[in-house]
């Protein structure tokens, strides 16, 4: 398409805006940060680093990113275990019930958050808590983001089986390797990346899901996004919330940034 | 490897999982939708009704419902006029050096915590915030604030599909239609739009349900505002079946959004 020059520049300049509404925010809570004004004033009247050493200071969001990353590792362990399953087998097999089986696993992350969460809730206090005597905490925070983290891993490792093929399979078993020497020596070696890829997925959205742990998190255990939320009314935390909203903005560079070291950007895009 | 034994082996710790934690609580909610409470213990008693739903088409809850769908259709709209120009830009215009540097850029905010995103936004919209100073004025915490941060929270949920989208549309098609005597403006609408719908379709996939099932960012910039969301939040302990009743409807919209997406072929792109 030959677009004139004026149409160019209009663009050009549009997306610069658009760069803009999406970066200003973020800037602007890097900016607060520093602001010595406690409730934010715009423009600042001045510059103080104390809010940053009252946030290294605080034990309540040191804690919780404690809870946060716990969570984390332990949902995501158990999602690439069942996802990795689950993709095996639904590649691999034909069976009654199969689209059924790949509609049921995305359903966790499809419905809203807020309808899952209260689901978790009753069975935690009608059952679990009643019966097996487990409370909200730790155990059932991991739970609830392990169920809808199984997506992630199962998207990845789908579409990478679905890349292979099953010849190599075939051939490793026809050359008499067991089932699982196959899959020690040919299988899990292919797969690898789109594993890790898949990890990454799923401690992200572990690591920021906020709806259903309000519902499966304890009073005592609150994952760092519970405790942000929890204290994000309260005027006199709030430079403290801000400096660390500025370090998880940082830190979001690191997964992009692992992604295109791992080459491709399926990690990164299948965020989608 | 392609024995019985070994597929019930796959599957049987996937299922159960999936079944026993997530089928069976969701099956309970779903029950509880057509329950009842006790108007002195605010305890669920498990006699059938449907009061739970007629309650929903009282002015209240209907208005509640509308506010919510027009809020979803509003993000979403406005996210389409942001992106598909953006992803046109990004894909056929830029320099390809600058191509990968835009994606990371609207990857980035990607994986930012959205509740950092969300709050973000209280502290420009806030009275004496950098909105205020900057144009004189604020919209303030309420309808608009929401739909400004939910649009500014999917945004990139649309924007890299299309991009996608822009990406595999071939340069020859383009070129075809200025041969054939298309003045931009008429390919655009004519080829490039045709084989964008895919795409935005998918794109709103996102952008709808998530602004739909939303209740965090509307408390943190909504002021007193109510939807959906909020709503079932506020009955979660004084009256259950009314949250559950209220989570159903949530969930039969999502259900009929996609159902109408599936028609343009949209779900095969996700």
């Amino acid at each position: 398409m030959r677009l004139t020059r004026a149409t160019r520049i209009a663009l050009g300049a549009f997306a610069t805006l658009v760069l803009a509404f999406v970066y200003v925010p973020l800037v602007v809570i890097g900016i607060n940060s520093f602001n010595s004004d406690r409730t934010f004033g715009w423009p600042p009247p001045g510059f103080t680093t104390q809010w940053w050493s009252a946030a290294l200071r605080a034990e309540g969001p040191r804690d919780a990113l404690v809870t946060s990353v716990k969570a984390g590792l332990g949902a995501t362990a158990i999602a690439l275990v069942l996802g990795t399953l689950l993709a095996l087998a639904l590649s691999r097999y034909d069976f009654f019930g199969k689209h059924a089986i790949s509609v049921l696993v995305v359903l966790p992350i499809a419905l809203p958050g807020i309808v899952t969460g209260i689901a978790l809730q009753s069975v935690i206090q009608n059952i679990l808590t009643p019966v097996f005597g487990i409370g909200a905490g730790l155990f059932t925070i991991i739970v609830g983001h392990a169920t809808f983290c199984i997506v992630l891993v199962f998207n990845n490792v789908t579409a990478r089986l679905r890349r292979l093929g099953g010849s190599l399979e075939q051939a490793s078993a026809d050359l008499g390797a067991r089932p699982l020497t196959t899959f020690r020596r040919v299988t899990f070696p292919l797969l690898r990346s789109s594993l890790v890829a898949g990890a990454l997925l799923a401690f992200g959205l572990s690591f920021d899901e906020i709806v259903v742990t309000t519902f499966t998190a304890g009073p005592e255990s609150p994952t760092l996004p519970i405790w942000i939320f929890n204290n994000l009314f309260r005027p006199n935390q709030a430079p403290v919330v801000n400096v660390i909203a500025v370090v998880l903005v940082v830190l979001s560079i690191l997964p992009v940034w692992l992604a295109q070291r791992l080459g491709g950007t399926d990690a990164t895009e299948s965020r989608l | 490897m392609r024995s019985r034994r070994a597929l019930v082996a796959l599957l049987t710790p996937p299922m159960l999982w999936l079944v026993v934690a997530y089928l069976g609580a969701l099956a309970v909610i779903f029950a509880t939708a057509f329950w009842t409470t006790d108007p002195f213990t605010n305890l669920v008693v498990r006699t059938f009704t449907l009061e739970n739903f007629r309650e929903l088409l009282t002015p209240t809850y209907l208005g509640i419902i509308g506010r919510t769908l027009l809020i979803a259709v509003l993000v979403t709209v406005l996210c389409i006029l942001i992106a598909v120009p953006f992803a046109f830009f990004m894909a056929r215009v830029a320099p390809r050096r600058l191509r990968a540097l835009l994606l990371a850029a609207i990857l980035v905010p990607l994986w930012a915590s959205y509740l950092v995103k969300a709050y973000a936004w209280r502290t420009m919209l806030q009275p004496g915030g950098v909105l205020d100073s900057a144009f004189g004025a604020t919209p303030g915490y309420g309808f608009a604030a929401v739909v400004l941060t939910l649009t500014y929270l999917w945004l990139p949920y649309m924007i890299l599909p299309v991009y996608a989208a822009f990406e595999r549309l071939p340069e020859s098609h383009l070129e075809a239609s200025a041969d054939l005597g298309g003045r931009p403006g008429a390919t655009f609408r004519r080829v490039v739009v045709p084989s964008l719908l895919p795409a935005i379709a998918a794109g709103s996939v996102f952008t709808f349900s998530l602004s739909l099932g939303d209740y965090i960012a509307v408390q943190i910039v909504g002021g007193k505002l109510q939807v959906l969301g909020t709503t079932v939040l506020q009955n979660i302990t004084l009256d259950l079946p009314l949250a559950a009743a209220l989570g159903t409807v949530s969930v039969l919209i999502m259900v009929v959004y996609l159902l109408a997406v599936r028609r343009t072929g949209a779900l095969e792109n996700l």
